[in-house]
């Protein structure tokens, strides 16, 4: 009979039945295993991973809305975070064209200017120098005003030379680029030092308020994906409390029990990820042409950048671990309430 | 085995279940614990079970206090203990192989041992062919032999059943007890809870009498 062999390993027990199970409660060597075999815990995982994945797919509508509500929420602090980034690259495209501009004063003389030009190339703060001669200036006014015969009647010229200075890196931001200029103040004989660089630093500021903005709309909005979540698996957890009883009533450890429920949080929220960059993707597809135009206006070749790669990365992983941690403090809350017996 | 000493169970806002029971079952042994409804039998097989804790008093599960085992040693002693219920209490929406595979899956059992062990409780109650089946598809008495292949999949030493044939009519509910007796013979220790007096006393295993939650006395059995 095929029951044999069992029936035969069993009639062993009555022999050290005491000790066998004694020493498997208790904390030793021959304890059965909570703690389940690494290559049996794999397969089981990938059953469950994918097994969670079907269960979403056995009720999409349900499923959907979850994973909607959390793309949006997402949507919203990434797609701020992009108008930072592209507002930083922005004013990237700015700094770099920050130009300290030195009028000289009318009885320095080109030669003079042009010491000036070898004085400063060796300072470490100066990136680059560039002398505009008094004859040149007037030469290409005289040229793209069209007042030529106006400018001959004057007695001499009256534009002063001027060198353009481009800060060294390390000296480009606007305090850096305010203190060169004051040091060039005094040390230059010079009428004029104008560096404007205020309005960088105001966008700069509002830049920093924005940011700070998308910060803590980030914290709600994850905090709100936390308890999107939390809240779904609450109502999964209800819906299969004869399977958790069960689950308790053979020894399932809690770890075994949350499990399938953390799969399902890791979905809803990878998913929810994945709509945000859509919604992202989209809105930027939208903005782009217009913003072009404006940026073309202002003889900028601007384009709006999008979340790349590392930004696409960062959303998924962050969206799937809310939709962890969400169903881990939800499953782990709510299956404590489930007792078999009660 | 097991060992009950003055064992008091009150649950709030009721009347005492247990009141004082003193008990013992040996390691190899199939008792009955008997009484109408309502007497404390149930209660009992809980405080085996760890479903519910005493009052007071002490109750030993192989010489060790269950009071000293907390939430997360739980399960693991749940898995030296296998549990009928006169609901069978199996999951509709998965096949009975399913069902009687879980106490093996949630210990991490190979699949190709899960297989193997599976069929062989299922060959055990009889139902060997019902294994793709939901237990919908079956009678109450074969749902409560999948039940009881559940129990003992994984081999615990200790079977405890709570009414097992409470559904049942005489004909099937001396089959499943036979059932009982079977594993008994190979060395489980079965505790079940019943009133079905006559079919008991047919058996003649030892007795455990219950009312209010005190016991009557103990029969030795035929």
């Amino acid at each position: 009979m095929a029951r044999r062999p069992m029936a035969e390993r069993r009639s062993k027990r009555p022999a050290t039945p005491r000790r066998q199970t004694a020493a498997a409660t208790r904390r030793g060597p021959a304890k059965p295993p909570t703690r389940v075999p690494f290559s049996a815990h794999g397969s089981h995982h990938l059953r469950e991973f994918v097994g969670s994945l079907g269960r979403l797919a056995a009720q999409p509508l349900a499923a959907l809305m979850t994973v909607a509500v959390i793309g949006i929420a997402l949507a919203l602090p990434a797609g701020l975070q992009l108008l930072v980034s592209n507002g930083r690259a922005l004013s990237g495209q700015w700094d770099g064209a920050i130009e300290i501009s030195v009028y000289l004063q009318q009885q320095v003389s080109a030669e003079q200017a042009a010491e000036l030009v070898a004085q400063l190339q060796k300072d470490e703060a100066v990136a680059e120098v560039r002398l505009i001669t008094a004859e040149r200036a007037l030469a290409e006014f005289r040229e793209s005003s069209g007042f030529g015969a106006a400018l001959d009647a004057l007695p001499e010229n009256p534009l002063p030379n001027l060198l353009l200075l481009k800060p060294a890196a390390g000296h480009d931001s606007a305090n850096g680029v305010a203190a060169l200029s004051e040091r060039l103040r005094e040390d230059l004989p010079a009428d004029i030092v104008q560096a404007d660089t205020e309005w960088v630093a105001r966008f700069h500021a509002m830049l920093d308020v924005v940011r700070r903005v998308v910060a803590l709309a980030g914290v709600m909005l994850a905090l709100g994906v936390v308890l999107i979540v939390g809240n779904t698996i609450r109502l999964d957890i209800q819906n299969r409390r004869d399977e958790i009883e069960v689950a308790k009533l053979i020894g399932a450890t809690d770890g075994f029990i949350r499990r399938p429920f953390l799969y399902t949080g890791f979905w809803y929220g990878l998913f929810g990820g994945l709509l945000a960059l859509g919604l992202v993707g989209l809105s930027i597809a939208a903005m782009q042409e217009p913003v072009r135009r404006v940026a073309g206006l202002y003889g900028s070749g601007f384009d709006l950048i999008g979340p790349g790669m590392a930004g696409a990365g960062i959303l998924l992983a962050a969206s799937a671990i809310l939709g962890w941690l969400g169903s881990w403090i939800s499953a782990t809350r709510n299956m404590r309430r489930i007792e078999p017996g009660n | 085995m097991i060992r009950f000493e003055k064992v008091y169970k009150r649950y709030p806002g009721s009347r005492e279940a247990l009141s004082g029971v003193d008990m013992q079952v040996d390691a190899g042994e199939m008792v009955f614990l008997t009484g109408p409804s309502g007497a404390g039998k149930s209660t009992m097989l809980k405080l085996i079970g760890l479903l519910e804790r005493a009052s007071s008093g002490q109750v030993l599960i192989n010489g060790r206090n269950t009071a000293g085992i907390d939430r997360r040693q739980i399960p693991a002693f749940r898995r030296q203990i296998g549990m009928v219920f006169q609901d069978h209490k199996l999951l509709h929406d998965r096949s009975v192989f399913d069902n009687v595979a879980l106490p093996l899956i949630i210990t991490g059992t190979s699949a190709k041992d899960v297989g193997k062990r599976v069929r062989a409780a299922l060959d055990q109650v009889g139902l060997l062919k019902a294994e793709r089946l939901r237990p919908m598809m079956l009678s109450t008495g074969e749902q409560q032999r999948i039940g009881i292949a559940r129990a003992v999949v994984s081999k615990p030493p200790l079977l405890i059943a709570d009414e097992p044939t409470g559904n049942l009519d005489p004909d099937l509910s001396l089959e499943i007890m036979r059932l009982f007796t079977r594993f008994n013979e190979v060395g489980v220790t079965v505790v079940i809870a019943s009133h079905d007096l006559a079919l008991i006393e047919h058996l003649g295993n030892r007795r455990v009498a219950l009312r209010d939650g005190r016991q009557e006395g103990t029969d030795s059995g035929a």
